[in-house]
């Protein structure tokens, strides 16, 4: 615990306090305002991240005719979550199936579904995964610790500034008990970009 | 299907409202710079960490502040507390984030030190009636801490 008493040499002064009294200046001087910095968190803590992506698969998991909506259209399905992308790219979901496994890539440069998924993560940007999944697709998914069975076919898509994919991966053998809510905390951003699969716990 | 129609609705209603791009700046993902995450998503372990992140990233968005600028003095910022951590002060992320946003206010010339310090003891001093017996080593012009 700081001394937050704190002295005038402002180190020591405890970093909430601070923190709150450098906030509270940039205010007053008209530099920042309140509102749109509480935006930026809640859009940062909790409307954009995987978690929105999970909640669609979950929803569709579980909800027949949502899942027949989201495979229609799904800017329009993930939309009715009020999860929207402001450029209004166009969102489809491709489903994992027994008989096929989609993975997904932007081999131009990163285009990534990050209403639902959050921001990108490292590897989906680096230019041996954007060139080595599309070459050769099951090596990369069995780095990733993915075994596709010869019998099934791979699928890779290509993102585009227009067109973003979300993968609906499968939904895993022994969760028939479990509730939208934990089934979506069994769904990995991996998963629905393809690369791996969900697992239960 | 009856859906499909209520589907079109959203759908327009989405392209109608063009949203400010909430992303105004691209985050780090690895690196020193990158923030403390989990699943993807940011991990804030006190609300003022919440806040400071969001603070910064209005300024930028406003142009009041260079993202760059304050990334730059972030990455310097952590480098210089690995080069000589703070004798038992476990690292944090988002002191040296709230280090580096004070460098840039006062580089750019927003907000003096001293007024930090002078808001900060005034902050502190809030609770009515709750006195601190705080003994201050040298007066400020105006703001007296310990009223």
């Amino acid at each position: 615990m700081t001394d937050e008493l704190g002295t005038t040499g402002g180190s020591d002064i405890d970093l909430a306090t601070r923190a709150e009294a450098l906030e509270s200046l940039l205010v007053e001087r008209g530099l920042a305002d309140t509102k749109t910095i509480e935006t930026f968190i809640r859009t940062y803590e909790t409307s954009v991240g995987p978690m929105n992506g999970a909640k669609v698969v979950a929803k569709a998991w579980t909800d027949p005719e949502y899942k027949a909506r989201l495979l229609e259209d799904g800017t329009a399905a993930i939309g009715e979550l009020g999860f929207k992308g402001p450029q209004g790219e166009h969102m489809v979901v491709l489903e994992n199936t027994p008989a096929v496994h989609h993975v997904v890539v932007c081999t131009l440069c990163s285009c990534y579904p990050w209403p639902v998924l959050g921001l990108p993560p490292s590897w989906y940007k680096d230019p041996a995964y954007r060139a080595r999944v599309v070459r050769e697709p099951r090596a990369v998914l069995a780095e990733w610790g993915t075994e596709v069975p010869d019998d099934v076919e791979v699928r890779v898509y290509d993102s585009s500034s227009e067109v973003r994919y979300l993968v609906l991966p499968e939904r895993p053998a022994g969760t028939e008990s479990l509730s939208e809510d934990d089934l979506a905390a069994l769904v990995t951003r991996d998963a629905m970009v393809g690369v791996r699969k969900v697992e239960a716990l | 299907m009856t859906a499909v129609t209520a589907v079109t609705v959203v759908t327009a209603a989405a392209a109608g409202a063009p949203a400010a791009s909430p992303l105004p700046v691209e985050l780090d993902i690895d690196g020193p710079a990158a923030p403390p995450r989990s699943n993807g998503e940011l991990v804030f372990a006190a609300p003022w960490e919440g806040r400071a992140f969001g603070l910064v990233l209005a300024l930028a968005d406003a142009g009041v502040v260079s993202y760059e600028e304050f990334r730059q003095r972030l990455i310097a910022r952590i480098a210089a507390w690995e080069a000589e951590p703070a004798s038992g002060e476990d690292f944090s992320y988002y002191r040296c984030w709230l280090e580096a946003l004070e460098q840039v206010v006062q580089a750019n010339a927003l907000v003096a030190e001293a007024d930090i310090v002078e808001r900060a003891a005034q902050l502190t001093s809030r609770p009515a009636g709750h006195d601190h017996g705080h003994e201050h080593p040298h007066s400020h012009s105006d703001g007296a801490p310990d009223r």
